[in-house]
């Protein structure tokens, strides 16, 4: 047992306990923390700064609002519900389309209006808000995934998660909704992550739940050597998160939408470790370089350049 | 983040903690372990009789300090009656008397008795004193016989007194005892009859009435004694064997050949004796046996407090050690349970119903709860309100599993009451979340994770060894501070992630 721990140290794995201890607590200050959580925050943040993010329609704030629900998704045929303080993927609602007075989810199943009303209900009393503190539901666009995934998707969008640390892309992934995960891209919900060469933007290898996977289970297509479109702006968006929020250790959570690009989707404060896992790679070594080397890093183009450089599958040695 | 600073405040935590904890076992003698002796016991008289519309007066025996026990806390429990203690010879009465009462008359006689051994005898001495023996006739001559037989088989007066136990124990005496002893004799007229002949034979002896301390909540027998005075002081004969010497667990109640308790002006008297073992005074006890030095200190401790209020604090005292162990549960081994310190809540009420019932009790409300859980949904209730009619649920569940479990003659389902219904709630609206969310299977393993961290937290909770130790040394909190301060920086891998990562392991590193 003190052996596999040794080989995983050696390896750089980063644990739970080392990311609270020694990154989210020691780099993400507990005042940022409602920018990140905040979705509506972030999402105005974002939009102050010129990043692209998903065009949000409305919010429901209070209870008596609900009722005004049906006047205001008149015209929508699809849009996506979520709680503004939701964590872990929990509480998104995804419709796909109308059927008559009924909406449609993106797994087919119909909703009544009075469903819907529930669901923004449930958000309102804080059941997805961490701590269960009453929250507001966000209605926005609903993102159409690039077509290059089509092949590696089952319903849902899938998303690239970026991890930044002090500004440098450290480490990257692709996450693929599936039929166990309920077309979510949450991994603990069942979708599969697949780790990215942050050079060049092609995907290596999948992980499902704890295994490594080569292909996409519902689909059966292969997973690996996919190039990302538009990973220069990926990078770019991910990297400057990080002086937009404050925050020296952050998830980025980003879509590519087939007509306007990269989205950013959401931020996170606390973002998880099984993109270690999808990598086959550890954090450790990364974000120590990354420690080392933040004095000749000055603009984000040179932290871009770092990280492709060396976060590389094949880096050359460090300096 | 400094780190040097957390490590000298938990150090100095902890060497606070150790030696003010070294000080009072060192040179106050504080026991580090609760001990089997240290016991006091809770002992009972229960008196019920019928009075007469007339004026009644009752007297009972109560037990007195000597060397053998203390006899403290006394209380007579007694509405409308006149009381009065007084000092008889080798015993103690206490007197009730009432000018009118009619019906069912109940008193109590409590005090708590402390094991001590004091070398000296506590009590003057009675003088002995011989009465005339009231043998007559045939009866003198066989008592006169016997005391022949036993005088000529014995040494002194302790094996003369072995010796006529013996015979008086025989499953079969011969005629001349069966003609003394009468039909079905007793114990207590064993040792009466013993006592009256060895008068006879110049031997000052009596018969002792005690009971035998032992934990039993129903009326305890009386048991009878022989106590021949040799020598300045009063011996104790054993009635069964013979040999010199009383159990440490004995407790004599009263002396001579009058009954327990006397009435007068009523009737249909009945008189119990119980006794409960009081775990909790042991540290009482060893400053009663003086074994304390300094109980000035005491003035400003924990058991400086009200009896009721040290039970309070023993409980008290171990909720940071299970939240202690919560902390090596969760960040060390890294199992996940609902609410961060529910099951050391939940380990509290099993304190009630004990671990097996414990966990029945618990899974079956959990699974009931779920299930009407599931069934509200349906309703799209709003969430505050939900959880609102989750809790009523709860509460009737509970009282409903009460009722049907002492309907069952299951006794341990009463306190089922003592769960904490808010936490069950939000344990049941949490797992039908996760259980919507991320599957049965993540909810069920949570729920066993909770499960198993309130057994673990129970089982150490309850040990009896820890909470002597944290309720008599409470300075050993300061060290569980800093134990855990230090574990709050512990960042290696949790034991779960050890397996998560597994994979990672096996895979050649790419970068080598």
């Amino acid at each position: 047992m003190f052996e596999l721990g040794r080989r995983l140290a050696d390896l750089g794995i980063m644990g739970i306990n080392r990311r609270n201890a020694e990154f989210t607590l020691a780099y993400n200050p507990r005042r940022y923390y409602p920018l990140v959580d905040d979705k509506l925050r972030s999402k105005e943040l974002a939009a102050a700064a010129g990043i692209p993010v998903p065009e949000l329609y409305g919010v429901v704030q209070s209870e008596y609002q609900v009722r005004r629900l049906p006047v205001w998704l008149k015209d929508r045929q699809d849009f996506v519900i979520k709680p503004a303080h939701g964590s872990g993927g929990e509480g998104i609602l995804v419709i796909a389309g109308r059927c008559r007075a009924n909406y449609r989810t993106v797994d087919g199943h119909l909703l009544t209006q009075e469903e819907i009303n529930h669901h923004v209900f449930n958000i309102l009393g804080g059941l997805y808000s961490l701590g269960g503190q009453t929250d507001a539901a966000l209605i926005e666009y609903r993102v159409r995934f690039d077509p290059v995934f089509d092949h590696i998707c089952y319903q849902g969008v899938p998303d690239v998660r970026i991890i930044i640390f002090l500004g440098v892309p450290v480490m990257a992934m692709l996450r693929l909704p599936t039929r166990v995960s309920g077309g979510k891209a949450n991994l603990h919900q069942g979708a599969i992550g697949v780790g990215i060469d942050l050079a060049t933007g092609a995907t290596l290898k999948g992980v499902s739940r704890h295994e490594v996977v080569a292909e996409h289970p519902d689909t059966g297509h292969s997973i690996r050597g996919l190039v990302i479109p538009h990973w220069e702006t990926l990078l770019d968006t991910a990297a400057r998160c990080q002086e937009l929020t404050g925050m020296g250790y952050l998830g980025v959570d980003l879509v590519l939408d087939q007509d306007l690009g990269p989205l950013l989707l959401e931020l996170n404060a606390r973002p998880g470790l099984a993109i270690q896992i999808a990598n086959a790679a550890g954090l450790m070594h990364r974000v120590k370089l990354v420690e080392e080397h933040l004095q000749e890093l000055p603009s984000v183009e040179a932290r871009i350049a770092f990280a492709r450089r060396y976060f590389a599958v094949k880096p050359p040695p460090a300096p | 983040m400094n780190r040097t600073h957390l490590y000298v405040l938990a150090f100095i935590l902890a060497a606070v903690g150790l030696g003010l904890c070294l000080y009072k076992v060192l040179a106050l003698n504080f026991p580090l372990s609760p001990g089997a002796e240290s016991y006091t016991w809770n002992v009972e008289a229960k008196v019920t009789f019928m009075a007469g519309n007339e004026p009644a007066k009752l007297t009972l025996f109560t037990p007195r300090t000597t060397r053998r026990y203390a006899v403290t806390n006394e209380a007579f429990v007694s509405q409308g009656y006149g009381l009065v203690t007084a000092i008889e010879d080798a015993n103690r009465q206490a007197s009730w008397s009432i000018r009118q009462a009619n019906g069912l008359q109940t008193l109590y006689y409590r005090a708590e008795v402390v094991r001590v051994n004091t070398r000296d005898p506590v009590n003057p001495v009675q003088p002995p004193s011989i009465d005339n023996p009231s043998f007559e006739g045939a009866d003198l001559t066989v008592a006169r016989a016997l005391v022949d037989h036993i005088r000529g088989r014995s040494a002194d007066n302790e094996t003369m007194a072995a010796e006529l136990l013996k015979r008086l124990k025989q499953p079969q005496p011969d005629d001349n005892l069966a003609l003394l002893l009468g039909k079905n004799p007793t114990d207590r007229s064993r040792m009466e009859l013993a006592a009256k002949v060895l008068a006879l034979a110049g031997v000052p002896a009596r018969v002792v009435h005690g009971i035998v301390l032992k934990e039993q909540k129903e009326r305890l027998p009386v048991v009878h004694w022989l106590e021949i005075h040799n020598h300045k002081v009063w011996q104790a004969i054993d009635p069964n064997t013979g040999a010199p010497g009383i159990p440490d667990n004995y407790l004599a109640w009263w002396r001579g050949p009058l009954s327990l308790a006397r009435l007068t002006g009523g009737s249909d008297l009945r008189v119990t004796l119980s006794a409960t073992r009081e775990l909790e005074a042991a540290i009482n006890t060893a400053v009663v046996r003086g074994q304390i030095k300094k109980p000035l200190l005491l003035n400003f401790s924990l058991l400086s407090l009200p009896l009721h209020s040290q039970q309070v604090y023993r409980v008290l005292l171990m909720v940071p050690v299970g939240g202690f162990l919560l902390v090596l549960l969760r960040n060390i081994i890294g199992i996940s349970t609902f609410g961060t310190f529910m099951p050391v809540l939940i380990a509290l009420a099993f304190r009630e119903t004990q671990l097996l019932w414990g966990i029945v009790f618990f899974s079956t409300l959990v699974a009931l709860g779920l299930s009407i859980r599931f069934y509200l949904d349906r309703l799209k209730l709003l969430l505050v309100p939900r959880l609102a009619a989750v809790l009523i649920v709860v509460v009737m569940l509970m009282a409903l599993m009460s009722i049907f479990t002492n309907r069952l003659g299951i006794e341990r389902g009463l306190s089922v009451a003592l769960f904490p219904m808010v936490i069950l709630t939000m344990t049941i609206e949490r797992m039908s979340i996760v259980w919507e969310e991320r599957g049965p299977y993540e909810a069920i393993k949570q729920g066993l994770g909770s499960l198993l961290a309130a057994s673990l937290a129970y089982v150490v909770m309850h040990n009896r060894e820890i909470q002597h130790l944290f309720f008599v040394f409470p300075e050993l909190l300061l060290v569980l501070l800093a134990a855990t301060m230090l574990l709050g920086r512990y960042s290696g891998y949790r034991l779960v992630e050890l397996w998560r990562f597994k994979v990672l392991a096996q895979v050649p590193p790419k970068e080598s």
